[in-house]
């Protein structure tokens, strides 16, 4: 009996410990910092590797090339470890103004605007004591993916595109459509529109594509979330599922999704002939950007109307949001030398391969720049 | 009186014969263990008031200012545009998915589970009966996303022809209009069917012990009268239960109501142009998929405050749903003493 209760109070405390130890795990953000810059004084004996872990946070849109590069960082620099949390882009500015996170991930800039009281890039200039730098780091086209039985190729024209996403175009066999596509044989399937219901910087900027590129045809205004027709899932996941089980059906989602499930990818037609998507033609794209911060500030505008023969001009940049200059910095350098590594030719191939696109030269090398200058 | 230490009224009075009441060690109550047990339930019990409490007062605190801001009517709006300079959001719409595909499980489930529980506790021979009630009690224990997916990629697809048939010969009534979209897995039927399947086992399992404790003597009472079986079920023990088969499907609903994840993934949300549509064959959002959709784009007070309202609205219907069901299982021992 007295055996059998100590037996009860010892796995107890077993349990106790290991739940403990978790609830530990997980919340270092605010105490590894002093563990780091002691262990890294010692170790880091070139600049491109640390021993420590870097938390980040945001847009979803990036999870999948931060992890993909997250994981071979940690493998070419045994010690350092990057987590990356993929809880949306408000949410990861939200946590990087409060401290929280090292970094943040966000499909757009940080505004310099005023929304609810508030002016994102003064608040971040504020927690961190210098001005906070957007850096382009991940291009990921934006597919208008489809699943029409008999059709495999496929071009739409932004105005069309808008039409479709308005519900103003029912069926595929629409002579609209045809028009543009003559030599497929295009069937009486109904249009079955998908979209975003959760807020999404996806749907920002294919909004802004139809805003910029087919203003006539788009009414509303460009937001994260969805004013055209059509039925709502959640995350791309969401979206592409419905479009895959569907005849039919249409939507825009990130090029990997579309990829995953292999769905149909329309070539666009800006006005200089049929693009299909694939890296060079969104790295063209990317290219006649104009950048809209200063200095190393490389917060990018997109032209989405480009009329640049070969672009593909469907794309969402997202960035890195970071300090300048820090208020620790060993983590800066910690935080310069996992970017630095981001945009790298060798992390650029590799995220290719995942369905996003590589920087164009221009801009790669103006990021790299920018990354050097963070002190 | 201090009845949380076991201590009983009758311990507090001068006995029959005037001697004081019992004390301390004299007494059978008021030793250590006692009083150590007493008091650890009685934190536990007001560690839980508290926290419900808070949570409400959490809900109401971030919920307000966000009210205040609103331009729309809250409880009558369509709209949801939660943040900007002209906040505007209601829960019309979420009010509507909630309630209608919380019924729907309803319909479904408490007939069923019912059925179920007679079948486990009256039927059924003893070498099944075991085994029945622990599966359907393992169906319980399914998470409630394998659910979302087994609708979405497996049982989804059966639901189409149903669909069609219904709206085909019942469509004049805007309550089965089914244009094609969104596609069948994705209504509020289907999603009320899933639900359906995910709180049969709650149903079945309170019905169940219901049934069980139904007297033998009832029972045997009215086979004597010459009842045939059903006709004892109807007369004895349905009669006998049904205090507890209000209360299971109770709480039953309070799981439908609140269920998130299965019916964010099945659902299609609306566009919002879409006409408000009474049709069960209608997309739509709960409140809790509709939270749960957009908690990743929480940036700004005003903003979360809007969906904390929300939040609150559904957690207040889910406490009427259960204090309901409190009064129901008090009414039943009432009845049985």
């Amino acid at each position: 009996m007295k055996i059998q209760r100590l037996g009860a109070m010892a796995s107890l405390a077993l349990v106790g410990s290991i739940a403990l130890a978790g609830c530990g795990s997980d919340n270092n953000t605010g105490s590894d910092t002093g563990e780091t810059a002691a262990s890294a004084t010692g170790a880091a004996s070139s600049d491109d590797c640390f021993d420590g872990t870097l938390n980040a946070e945001g847009s979803s849109a990036q999870k999948n090339a931060f992890e993909e590069v997250g994981a071979k960082f940690s493998a070419k620099c045994t010690g350092a470890t990057v987590n990356y949390n993929p809880s949306g882009s408000g949410a990861g500015i939200k946590q990087f103004l409060a401290g929280q996170v090292d970094f943040a991930g966000s499909d757009s800039a940080l505004k310099t605007v005023e929304k609810d009281g508030k002016v994102e890039a003064d608040e971040a200039a504020k927690a961190c004591g210098s001005p906070a730098w957007n850096l382009p780091m991940v291009t990921g086209p934006i597919a208008v993916a489809y699943n029409v039985k008999g059709v495999d190729k496929l071009t739409l024209t932004p105005a069309v595109t808008a039409d479709i996403f308005q519900g103003k175009i029912t069926t595929w066999n629409d002579p609209k459509i045809a028009a543009i596509n003559s030599g497929v044989n295009l069937p009486a399937t109904a249009i079955k529109v998908f979209f975003r219901s959760d807020e999404s910087g996806t749907t920002e900027n294919f909004t802004k594509y139809l805003k910029a590129a087919a203003e006539a045809n788009w009414p509303g205004e460009p937001a994260k979330t969805w004013d055209g027709k059509g039925e709502g899932k959640a995350k791309s996941a969401g979206v592409a599922e419905g479009v895959k089980s569907t005849d039919g059906g249409i939507t825009y989602v990130e090029w990997s999704y579309a990829k995953d499930n292999d769905l149909g990818v329309a070539a666009i037609d800006n006005g200089a002939g049929a693009v299909q998507l694939s890296s060079e033609s969104v790295g063209k794209a990317v290219a006649t950007a104009k950048q809209t911060g200063t200095g190393n500030d490389l917060a990018l505008k997109l032209d989405y109307a480009t009329k640049e023969a070969g672009a593909y001009p469907i794309n969402l940049v997202t960035y890195e949001i970071v300090c300048s200059k820090g208020k620790d910095p060993q983590k800066q350098k910690n935080i310069k030398a996992f970017l630095t590594y981001f945009g790298s030719e060798e992390a650029q191939k590799a995220i290719e391969e995942i369905g996003y696109a590589p920087l164009p030269t221009e801009v790669q090398t103006k990021v790299e720049a920018a990354i050097d200058a963070i002190s | 009186m201090p009845t949380i230490t076991g201590r009983s009224a009758v311990d507090e009075l001068p006995s029959a014969d005037g001697r004081p009441p019992l004390e301390a060690d004299t007494a059978t109550t008021g030793r250590l263990g006692d009083r150590i047990f007493g008091g650890l339930a009685m934190g536990s019990g007001i560690l839980v008031i508290t926290l419900v409490a808070l949570v409400g007062l959490f809900l109401v605190a971030q919920a307000v200012p966000s009210l205040l801001n609103n331009n729309a009517n809250f409880l009558t709006s369509r709209e949801w545009v939660p943040s900007g300079a002209d906040p505007r959001f209601g829960i019309v719409d979420l009010l509507w998915a909630t309630i209608i595909t919380s019924i729907l499980a309803m319909l479904i489930a408490v007939p069923l589970g019912v059925a179920v529980a007679l079948f486990i506790t009256q039927y059924a021979p003893q070498w099944l009966s075991k085994p029945a009630a622990t599966l359907v009690d393992l169906l319980a224990a399914v998470p409630s996303i394998v659910y979302g997916f087994w609708g979405l990629k497996i049982a989804g697809d059966y639901f189409k022809p149903v669909a069609e048939a219904t709206s085909s010969v019942l469509g004049w009534i805007p309550f089965f209009r089914w244009d094609g979209t969104p596609s069948a897995k994705s209504t509020l039927a289907f999603a009320g069917i899933i639900l359906a399947v995910m709180i049969l086992p709650i149903v079945t399992a309170i019905s169940r012990e219901v049934f069980a404790q139904v007297p033998i003597t009832h029972k045997e009472g009215a086979l004597a009268l010459g009842a045939t079986k059903w006709e004892m079920i109807r007369v004895a023990v349905l009669p006998f239960g049904k205090p507890g088969i209000i209360s299971a499907a109770m709480l039953g609903l309070g799981r439908a109501l609140g269920e998130t994840l299965a019916v964010t993934l099945l659902l299609s949300a609306l566009n919002t142009s879409d006409a408000f549509s009474f049709s069960v064959f209608g997309g739509g959002e709960t409140f809790a998929s509709r939270i749960a959709n957009d908690a990743g784009e929480f940036d700004s007070a005003q903003k979360t405050g809007a969906y904390i309202a929300a939040g609150l609205v559904l957690f207040i219907l889910t406490f009427i749903v259960n204090a309901a069901a409190r009064v129901v299982i008090e009414r039943r021992k009432a009845f049985s003493e």
